[in-house]
């Protein structure tokens, strides 16, 4: 139909044609690889009976020396009114240190048990071509976050936890699972029927809190090659916060290429997906915009970093 | 003015709404939440906590529900409880005595385990554990209230003579023999549960319950006489005149009651039979004839 020189491709479609299958998923398998190990460093001791790593994602213990707790939990403690004694709160503070700087929704795309189960119902939903649904603000969770908190202390308990199908899932797998397959569940038909993107994207509460640790972090992704962009779309296609894309992509000349919205996830898929290779992973001072590949020279190019 | 103050009075407007809504649908979902979250504090009678943990309420704030302590523990006794269990709040540990009771380690590593406190460091001696308090439930059952010479709840208690006793009491049913009972005493009982696990019954007389059930309380202003007297070395109330006790039996002024009926105070009924005494009970023994 189109008469145009470029016809719409299906998703990814380029991508796999320039850059081969493993190109066009390099991260996403990687992702998927480190989610397994981060699952398996739990499962070694049940499964082998080797104690590397003890405990789950609230809260662990790795070779008797390294604590490591869910700040989002202490937070709802605190609130409800316990102060956690210093096993804990150096736990707490160093997950909260490394995902400061790395990003904080590093957590949502390459360690959370619940991504691989919502990204699953978004490949399906693509699949069988299913409305969005229900698309609440993206704040939604900002929202819910405090209310959270302000659960916790009315309570006195740490609310979220009664419901959190993140540490849930997490400590099924560990622990032993009972019914937390119907909460694997939910959130899969929550994605798949009622709301596309809907529980990392709108929800999720520890999302949302991992968003505000890593609002300053240095691990970014930066449309460094944006001038080469063909408008193909894809990034947005496959980005789970697609909304963080545009601002770097189509900035002007003197707005930084570099994604700054805490809100992406550093999953890297738009890498993947692009057969132009815009995206890449840098750090959040290096405002670099690269010459368009296909120009001899381009003068207008080197912006300088205002931040 | 009023051109450039439109719009954005509509996007002030917007956002009021925006805000409102999503405030009252986050009312609306925190009410959820905290019902839950809330339902989720009622602990089952049979799940006992672990050693030192805080009360219920504290332990709740506090406990991450990371299973360190169950992974520390080496007689997996404790577990995580698993979500739609009929238990306690999803992921939190406990044990079931009858199941795998606590062995009351020496260094309790569950203790040790717990990052957040929610078991209590404070806990050093595990034979100052409170878990629980054993209650023999079942007096009926229980082969030593039967007469019988059970005694395995005594026997295997690891706070044998402090924790329980077995202290004698007549045998009403035999008329010539003991009851050698099980008395257990909170304070010394840590709730180890180890008693009813092994208690030979197929459903165990004695069981371990959480302390808020086991347990009464004295009036806060009680106070213990024949404890003060001991304690001061005197009568409490200075220059209080000791009367005799009274003792049940004839000679006292104890009124026609079981036993027997004096001729004519009631219609219709039969004189007293011979023999029989005129009021009150028969003393077990008689005092000596006292001759005034
Ligand atoms: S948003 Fe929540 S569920 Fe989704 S990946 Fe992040 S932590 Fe996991
Ligand atoms: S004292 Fe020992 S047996 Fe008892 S719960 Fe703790 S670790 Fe387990
Ligand atoms: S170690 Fe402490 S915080 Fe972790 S599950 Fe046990 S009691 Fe709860
Ligand atoms: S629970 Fe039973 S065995 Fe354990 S200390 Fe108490 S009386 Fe003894």
């Amino acid at each position: 139909m189109s008469t145009k020189g470029k016809v719409h491709l299906p998703v990814g479609q380029e991508a796999l044609e320039v850059k081969g299958w493993f190109g066009a998923h390099k991260y996403l398998v990687l992702r998927r690889i480190s989610q397994a190990f981060f699952l398996f460093l739990f499962l070694m001791g049940p499964w082998f009976g080797i104690w590397w790593v003890k405990g789950n994602l609230a809260g662990s213990m790795t070779f008797n020396f390294l604590p490591l707790n869910d700040p989002l939990i202490l937070g709802q403690m605190m609130a409800a009114g316990h102060w956690p004694e210093t096993t804990a709160l150096i736990g707490g503070l160093i997950v909260l240190v490394v995902y400061a700087l790395i990003g904080g929704r590093v957590y949502c795309s390459w360690v959370c048990p619940i991504n691989p189960v919502t990204d699953g119902a978004h490949w399906l939903h693509d699949k069988l071509n299913l409305q969005k649904g229900w698309q609440p603000k993206r704040s939604a969770r900002y929202w819910i976050l405090a209310t959270v908190f302000l659960v916790s202390a009315l309570t006195g308990t740490i609310a979220w936890e009664v419901v959190n199908p993140v540490t849930m899932v997490h400590r099924g797998l560990v622990f032993g699972m009972g019914f937390v397959w119907a909460m694997v569940a939910a959130v899969f038909v929550f994605d798949l029927i009622v709301a596309r993107r809907g529980w990392c994207g709108h929800v999720c509460p520890v999302g949302a809190f991992y968003s505000l640790v890593g609002t300053k972090s240095l691990l970014r992704i930066s449309a460094v090659k944006r001038d080469d962009c063909d408008d193909c779309m894809d990034c947005y296609a496959v980005c789970p916060e697609n909304q963080v894309i545009s601002p770097a992509l189509k900035g002007k000349a003197d707005v930084t290429p570099l994604i700054l919205s805490p809100d992406c996830t550093n999953c890297g898929r738009c890498i993947d997906v692009c057969a132009m290779d815009v995206f890449r992973f840098t750090h959040r001072f290096d405002a670099r915009v690269e010459a368009p590949s296909d120009a001899v020279s381009n003068p207008e190019s080197p912006n300088r970093n205002a931040a | 003015m009023a051109t450039a103050a439109k719009p954005k009075h509509i996007d002030r407007r917007r956002f009021m709404t925006d805000s409102a809504r999503m405030a009252a649908g986050c009312a609306v979902a925190g009410s959820l939440l905290a019902y839950v979250a809330r339902e989720a504090k009622a602990l089952p009678d049979q799940a006992i906590r672990p050693p030192g943990a805080l009360d219920e309420d504290a332990f709740l704030a506090a406990c991450v529900r990371c299973g360190l302590c169950v992974r520390d523990c080496p007689y997996d006794t404790l577990v995580l409880a698993d979500l739609g269990q009929d238990g306690p709040a999803t992921g939190t540990p406990y044990f079931t005595a009858r199941d795998v009771p606590c062995e009351m380690c020496d260094d309790i590593p569950c203790v040790l385990a717990c990052p957040t406190g929610a078991l209590d460091k404070g806990l050093t001696d595990i034979e100052d554990a409170q878990m629980g308090t054993a209650v023999l439930v079942d007096q009926e059952n229980c082969l030593n209230y039967l007469g019988l010479r059970c005694d395995v709840c005594y026997r295997v208690c690891p706070m044998i003579d402090e924790a329980i006793t077995l202290d004698l009491i007549h045998n009403a049913r035999s008329g010539h023999h003991a009851i050698f009972a099980p008395i257990v005493h909170a304070d010394a009982c840590t709730g180890c549960g180890i008693c009813e696990k092994k208690c030979v019954l197929p459903e165990p007389a004695i069981k371990v319950l959480p302390v808020r059930l086991a347990r009464g309380a004295p009036g806060e202003h009680y106070r213990l006489g024949w404890e003060e007297k001991d304690a001061k070395g005197a009568p409490v109330v200075e220059g209080i005149i000791d009367l005799p006790d009274r003792l049940p039996g004839p000679g006292t002024d104890n009124l026609a009651a079981p036993g027997g009926y004096i001729e004519g105070l009631v219609d219709g009924l039969p004189s007293t039979p011979e023999g029989a005494f005129e009021g009150g009970f028969d003393p077990v023994f008689k005092l000596p004839e006292v001759t005034r």
